[in-house]
């Protein structure tokens, strides 16, 4: 069999994969870089063609600099805790004890909870008036008085990434539980008979098999959050005093609260730069790690 | 095995009741609410455990009598499972020759990772021209036009799966068929679909459950009992239109039963999953 003839069989067999993924992303795709140049409304025909304007006004919009802000911090902030948690819950799945094979099974259902039903029960856990949260503050005597966790915008943000991490963490334990077993297991009592302490065990025996998964884990974890919406719309819509409002978000009510489509889509497009430039980022350092762990 | 001391031994295991009670807590509060007589759930100090157990809420949700909250619940309910359904069947139906495609002829591979790369983009880049696309299409609050719009997340990664999968089958099975007169067609009929139905399987459940937590396109394009969604309709309940907190959690309990119990049940294949992704990069 000719080598043009595989070549053109595999592009016939993935014709209709792409012919969709033309349709519904391509040109989608196309199409919002067009109307980020023009004043188009959602609804009602056209637009005019207004060049660089619906750039400029958001650069210079304090609306956009705090969703930047609010998006960034949101990110950093969930995606490292994230990491932090997992990687310790792995290390302690790791031990042996006893109820070890549940407690790996239960890591399982935070995960599995859809984002919304995941945001709707911690919307009730941090209710001002009933939620639960308040209720066992106050009974231990932590706080004096209910407060209003999703209400203030002092406290609104860390509690989405409260509820953010909670749903998280495990994928990054999963992925991290599964690196620590390919560890050999005589790498590291050879380590031990090297006279190595748990700190430097762990930095320089066990680390290295973790960082190309890990880095792995980090990668989906920061595009995920960067491009945050569900748990954010469900929890606050933004609030309180748009102190939760990320880029997501605000791109939502200029596109479809405000219907200006135009300008809305040049917001949807920075945010696509933001993350296509931290995805190959990342994708050059995980090369990198990838290449100094073999 | 190093040997551990008692205090060590002893550490590893509170620290393992502490992660279980972080992990459960939460969960099972949210079963404890949907069977909690409403006043236990508004009484200070809080009631932790109900009075009495009431699954009522269960009966009153999955009711179908015409206008009530059951109604919309088991509407939306229907839609969700059709959506997700259409939409799983049409990218497995595109991802198979696609897959195949792809682990069989590496020189097209490129295409492949392109597709895949869109994972990254953010649906706010897409939603725009969609929503037009589907106005002017009249399928805006459709059930067809969201499954379509699905598709954007679920054929990727169907693709990618059966793409793994079928590097996992050896080609040399098909080449011997060949050699034995067997045509292509025949040969992926007969010897190769056959092998990969258990990763077809799996790439349908897991397609399904990506559909079933979609909720962006779903809030943009449904309006109405027609189309809209299971996780729509919760976060509407959510919203505050409902006094009554355990109704909303019984309607998140029955949204997280099938992918909870398809992660107990799969919980092997997820994780094998997981660390193939993590270990190819």
């Amino acid at each position: 069999m000719s080598s043009t003839w595989m070549t053109t069989r595999a592009w016939l067999l993935m014709l209709p994969l792409l012919a969709v993924m033309l349709a519904v992303i391509g040109w989608p795709m196309v199409d919002t870089v067009r109307l980020s140049f023009t004043d188009a409304k959602l609804i009602g025909s056209g637009g005019a063609f207004v060049g660089f304007d619906n750039y400029l006004k958001m650069l210079s919009n304090s609306n956009f600099q705090r969703a930047l802000y609010a998006t960034t911090w949101f990110a950093v902030v969930s995606v490292t805790a994230e990491m932090v948690i997992g990687i310790l819950a792995a290390l302690l799945l790791n031990q042996r004890f006893y109820g070890r094979t549940v407690l790996r099974a239960l890591l399982i259902l935070p995960w599995a909870l859809p984002t919304v039903v995941n945001a709707t029960l911690w919307r009730l856990i941090y209710n001002p008036e009933y939620g639960v949260l308040n209720a066992a503050l106050t009974q231990v005597g932590l706080i004096d008085g209910y407060r209003s966790w999703l209400g203030e915008p002092g406290t609104a943000m860390t509690a989405l990434i409260v509820a953010d991490c909670w749903k998280n963490f495990p994928l990054v334990a999963l992925i991290a539980l599964a690196a620590l077993q390919a560890v050999p297991r005589d790498i590291t009592s050879a380590s031990l008979v090297d006279g190595a302490g748990p700190f430097a065990r762990f930095r320089f025996v066990i680390l290295p098999y973790l960082a190309g998964p890990l880095m792995v884990a980090l990668v989906l974890r920061t595009i995920e959050a960067f491009k945050v919406f569900d748990i954010i719309w469900v929890m606050t819509r933004g609030g309180p005093a748009n102190s939760t409002r990320t880029l997501s978000i605000l791109v939502y009510q200029e596109a479809f609260s405000f219907q200006r489509a135009g300008s809305g889509a040049s917001l949807a497009l920075v945010v696509t730069l933001i993350v296509t430039v931290l995805a190959v980022g990342y994708g050059m350092l995980v090369r990198r790690t990838a290449g100094s762990a073999a | 095995m190093e040997r551990r001391s008692l205090l060590a031994s002893i550490l590893i295991h509170a620290a393992a009741l502490l992660l279980a009670a972080v992990i459960v807590a939460p969960i099972f509060w949210l079963f404890v609410m949907s069977i909690s007589p409403a006043a236990d759930l508004v009484a200070r100090p809080l009631r932790w455990w109900p009075g009495t157990m009431d699954f009522s809420r269960y009966a009153t949700l999955l009711s179908t009598i015409p206008n009530s909250a059951g109604a919309n619940f088991v509407a939306s309910l229907v839609n969700s499972i059709l959506v997700a359904g259409m939409a799983t069947v049409a990218a497995v139906v595109l991802a198979v020759p696609a897959g195949w495609a792809v682990s069989r002829t590496p020189s097209v591979g490129w295409s492949l990772s392109l597709v895949i790369a869109t994972y990254m983009l953010p649906p706010v880049a897409l939603a725009v021209p969609l929503y037009m696309a589907l106005a002017a299409f009249g399928l805006l609050n459709s059930v067809f036009g969201l499954a379509l719009v699905y598709l954007t997340i679920l054929a990727p990664f169907t693709t990618w799966l059966m793409k793994s999968g079928f590097d996992g089958i050896p080609r040399e099975i098909e080449q011997a068929a060949m050699m034995d007169g067997a045509s292509l067609l025949a040969t992926l009929r007969i010897i190769t679909l056959p092998l990969a139905m258990p990763i077809v399987a799996t790439a349908a459940l897991f397609a399904f459950l990506l559909g079933w937590d979609e909720f962006f396109y779903a809030l943009l394009f449904t309006s109405d009992q027609r189309a809209r969604t299971l996780t729509v309709a919760i976060a509407d309940l959510a919203g505050g239109r409902v006094s009554d907190y355990g109704l909303i959690a019984t309607a998140g309990v029955l949204a997280a039963l099938p992918p909870v119990l398809v992660g107990l049940i799969m919980q092997r294949a997820l994780i094998s999953g997981l660390t193939s992704g993590g270990v190819k990069g």
